[in-house]
C-alpha cells in the first residue's frame, strides 16, 4: 500500500516536471528561439533524428526535421520557409544562382551504394565499373558472361538470365549510382546519363530501398542497388568493387569514409564516386546540410541564428558517434576541417558567428 | 408556417450551393491542370500521347507506355472480376437471399472495399508474384513475376466489390411480379435469371461495372508495388510496364526541373480526360441500352 502510494507520487511528480518543461518550450518555440526547423533529404533522417534527439537532451534545443528529399529540401530552403536544408545532391552552379543569396554546404556524413544480388549460395562476387554498366545497359545478359566469369574465376555462376533491378522514385541513390557509372563509361554517358530517375534501358523497378531489396530478395538472378545503410541492416549480400586505384573494395562504414580522404574543394560541392583514394569505396557520396550564408532574413534575430550554426556545429563534431550504430560514414578529418572553416564563414549582419 | 417556408429556402440554397460547388471544384481541377501543364503541352503538343521516351534528363517526355499500361492493367482486371462479381451478385440476391451465409458473404465482399490498397500491393508481392513467376518459368518466358498481368489479377480483386455490390443491389430491385410472371409460365430459375433478370437490371450492373473501371485506372499504390514500374512499351501482357498513377506516385517527389515537373502535371490532367471519356462513353452506352425504365 504504501508503495503504491509512493509510486503515485513520483508519477505526479514527474508528469509535473514534464508537463512544466513542455510549456516552456512550446513557450519559447512561439518566440521562435528554441525550435529549429529542417527539411530535406531522407537518407540521412536516421542518423539526424538520433543527433537532435541527443541535441534536445543536452542543451534543450528542439530541431523539427521533415524527411520530404533532397529536392523538397532545396526548395523549401530557397523559399526560406525552414532554418536548413538536407540534401544529397548538391546543388548546381544554376540552382545557386537561382537562389538570389549565396548557399553554403556544410558536408554531415557520407553514404554509399552497394550493389546487391540473388545468386544460389550468395557468393562474395567482385565487379569493375564497366561490368556494372554493362549489366545495367543490357548488354551482359548472363551470369556466366565472360566479362562476370573473369573477375570472379573462384565462383561458379549459373548459365540464368540477369535480372536488373532500379529505383523506380528518384532518388539521390540512384543519382550516386549513375554518376559513378557516367564517370566510368562511355556509353553510359551518352545512353543514360546522370540524375535522379533515369530512363532505364532495361530492369524492373521499386519503389525506395525497400521495393528494390524485396525484388532481389525474390527474384532468383537479380542484381540491385540499394544504400549501404539499408543493405547492412537486413544482411544483404555485397559486391566489390573495383576502384580507380585497382582495389577491390568491400563496401564498409570505414571504406566508405576513406573515399572522402583526398584534396576536396573548398565548397565540398564536389561528387566523390571513382574516388582517387586508395582504399575508398568508389560509389560513395556525401550528404549535405545547406543554409543561406547569410542568416539575418525574415526577421531572424541573432541568437537564433547562433543556435543554427551552434547545432550544426555540434552535429558534425560530437554528433558523429552516433553515425557508426547507425551504418553511416563519419565525415574523414579532411572533410571535417573544410566543413569547420565553411561553417566558420556564415554571418550575421555581415559578422562572423562562429569564431 | 413562415418559419418554416424560410427553413425550406435556406436548406434549397445550400443544396444548390454545393452543387454549384462542386461544378466550380472540378472546372478548377481542370484549370489547374492545364494551367500547371502548359509548359510540357507547349513544347510537346501531341507527342506527348504518341512518344514513348521517358527521359527526364534530356527532358524529352513521351506517355504511351503508361497510358497503354494504365489501359491494359485497368480493362483486363475489368474482364477477370466482372463474371465473378455478377456470379456473386445473383448468388446473394436470387440463391442465398438471406440468412447467416448471406450476411458472411455479403460482408465479406464489401469488406474487401475497405481493405488499404498497400495491403493488396503486399498480398500481391509476397504470395501472388512468386506464383505468377513459377507460371512464367513453367510455360517457358521470361519469368519476372511482376508485371501488367500480376497488377490486373490484383486489381481484379480490388474492384469486385464495386460490381458485386450495385449489381446486387439491383438484381434485388426487380418487381417479384414480373419474375413471378415468368415462373408461371413455366420457366426455369437460369430462364428466369438470364431473360428477366439480367436484362431488366442491365443498365444498372453496367454503371457497378464503370465504377469498378474508374477504380482500378486510378489505383497507384497497389500497382506501383507490382507492376514492375518499368518505361518501356510492353511488348505482352506478362511484360513489365507502368501506369500514369504509377509514375506520378513515384517521381514526383524529386521532380526539381519545370519542364519535368509540368510534364508530370501533364499526365494528371491525361489520366483525369481518359477518366472524363470513359465515364462519358459508358452513360452514353447505359442511355442507349435501358430497355424497362
Amino acid at each position: 500500500m504504501k508503495n503504491i502510494s509512493l509510486m503515485i507520487l513520483a508519477v505526479i511528480i514527474l508528469t509535473a516536471c514534464g508537463e512544466k518543461k513542455d510549456m516552456k518550450s512550446l513557450k519559447e518555440g512561439v518566440s521562435g528561439t528554441t525550435e529549429i526547423l529542417g527539411a530535406g533529404a531522407t537518407f540521412p533522417f536516421p542518423f539526424y533524428s538520433k543527433v537532435f534527439d541527443e541535441y534536445n537532451k543536452i542543451k534543450g534545443v528542439k530541431v523539427n526535421y521533415q524527411a520530404i528529399g533532397s529536392g523538397g529540401g532545396i526548395k523549401q530552403l530557397v523559399s526560406k520557409t525552414v532554418d536548413f536544408g538536407g540534401t544529397d545532391a548538391f546543388m548546381d552552379a544554376q540552382e545557386l544562382a537561382e537562389a538570389g543569396k549565396p548557399i553554403v554546404h556544410i558536408p554531415t556524413c557520407l553514404g554509399a551504394d552497394v550493389i546487391t544480388y540473388n545468386l544460389p549460395g550468395n557468393p562474395k562476387l567482385k565487379f569493375t565499373g564497366e561490368v556494372i554498366a554493362d549489366i545495367f545497359l543490357g548488354k551482359i545478359k548472363k551470369w556466366n558472361d565472360k566479362k562476370i566469369a573473369e573477375l570472379n574465376p573462384d565462383v561458379k555462376l549459373p548459365s540464368q538470365k540477369i535480372v536488373v533491378v532500379h529505383r523506380s522514385d528518384g532518388s539521390g541513390t540512384t543519382f550516386i549510382f549513375s554518376d559513378y557509372l557516367t564517370k566510368i563509361s562511355k556509353d553510359w554517358e551518352t545512353k543514360v546519363g546522370t540524375g535522379k530517375s533515369l530512363d532505364w534501358p532495361v530492369g524492373l523497378g521499386g519503389k525506395g530501398n525497400q521495393g528494390v531489396a524485396g525484388l532481389v530478395q525474390q527474384t532468383p538472378g537479380s542484381i540491385g542497388y540499394v544504400e549501404l545503410v539499408y543493405s547492412k541492416s537486413n544482411n544483404m549480400p555485397a559486391a566489390l568493387i573495383k576502384n580507380s586505384s585497382g582495389n577491390f573494395i568491400d563496401p564498409t562504414i570505414s571504406s566508405v569514409s576513406l573515399a572522402a580522404n583526398f584534396e576536396l574543394p573548398a565548397d565540398t560541392r564536389a561528387s566523390i564516386t571513382n574516388t582517387s583514394s586508395a582504399d575508398g569505396y568508389p560509389i560513395s557520396s556525401f550528404t549535405w546540410i545547406i543554409l543561406f550564408k547569410e542568416l539575418n532574413y525574415n526577421n531572424r534575430d541573432e541568437n537564433h541564428a547562433k543556435e543554427i550554426v551552434d547545432l550544426i556545429w555540434w552535429l558534425i563534431h560530437q554528433g558523429e558517434q552516433y553515425a557508426e550504430p547507425l551504418h553511416y560514414s563519419p565525415l574523414p578529418q579532411q572533410a571535417l576541417l573544410k566543413a569547420e572553416t565553411i561553417l566558420k564563414s556564415v554571418t550575421y549582419n555581415g559578422k562572423p558567428i562562429k569564431e | 408556417m413562415r418559419k418554416l417556408f424560410s427553413g425550406d429556402k435556406i436548406y434549397r440554397g445550400i443544396l444548390y450551393a454545393s452543387a454549384f460547388f462542386l461544378i466550380v471544384l472540378l472546372f478548377g481541377f481542370f484549370i489547374t491542370f492545364i494551367f500547371e501543364s502548359s509548359e510540357s503541352l507547349s513544347k510537346f503538343g501531341f507527342g506527348f500521347i504518341t512518344g514513348t521516351q521517358w527521359d527526364p534528363i534530356d527532358s524529352q517526355f513521351g506517355a504511351l507506355p503508361f497510358l497503354i499500361g494504365t489501359l491494359i492493367t485497368s480493362f483486363l482486371a475489368l474482364i477477370i472480376s466482372f463474371p465473378l462479381s455478377l456470379m456473386i451478385a445473383v448468388f446473394l440476391s436470387e440463391y442465398f437471399h438471406k440468412g447467416f451465409f448471406h450476411n458472411i458473404i455479403k460482408t465479406a465482399v464489401e469488406l474487401l472495399a475497405g481493405i488499404p490498397s498497400i495491403v493488396f500491393g503486399f498480398w500481391g508481392l509476397f504470395v501472388l508474384v512468386p506464383v505468377i513467376r513459377d507460371f512464367q518459368t513453367a510455360i517457358g518466358i521470361e519469368a519476372y513475376g511482376v508485371g501488367i498481368f500480376s497488377s490486373a489479377i490484383v486489381l481484379s480483386i480490388m474492384i469486385i466489390p464495386y460490381t458485386a455490390s450495385i449489381s446486387r443491389e439491383v438484381i434485388t430491385m426487380v418487381p417479384s411480379d414480373v419474375k413471378e410472371a415468368a415462373y408461371s409460365l413455366g420457366a426455369t430459375k437460369y430462364e428466369v435469371i438470364r431473360r428477366i433478370i439480367l436484362p431488366y437490371s442491365g443498365s444498372g450492373i453496367f454503371a457497378g461495372a464503370l465504377l469498378a473501371l474508374g477504380r482500378a485506372l486510378g489505383e497507384t499504390m497497389a500497382v506501383t508495388m507490382i507492376i514492375g514500374n518499368s518505361n518501356i512499351m510492353p511488348t505482352s501482357i506478362f511484360s513489365p510496364g507502368n501506369t500514369m498513377a504509377s509514375v506520378i506516385a513515384n517521381e514526383f517527389t524529386e521532380a526539381t526541373d519545370s519542364t519535368y515537373l509540368s510534364a508530370l502535371i501533364e499526365i494528371g490532367l491525361l489520366l483525369f480526360i481518359v477518366t472524363a471519356f470513359i465515364n462519358l462513353i459508358g452513360k452514353y452506352i447505359i442511355k442507349k441500352t435501358a430497355r424497362f425504365s
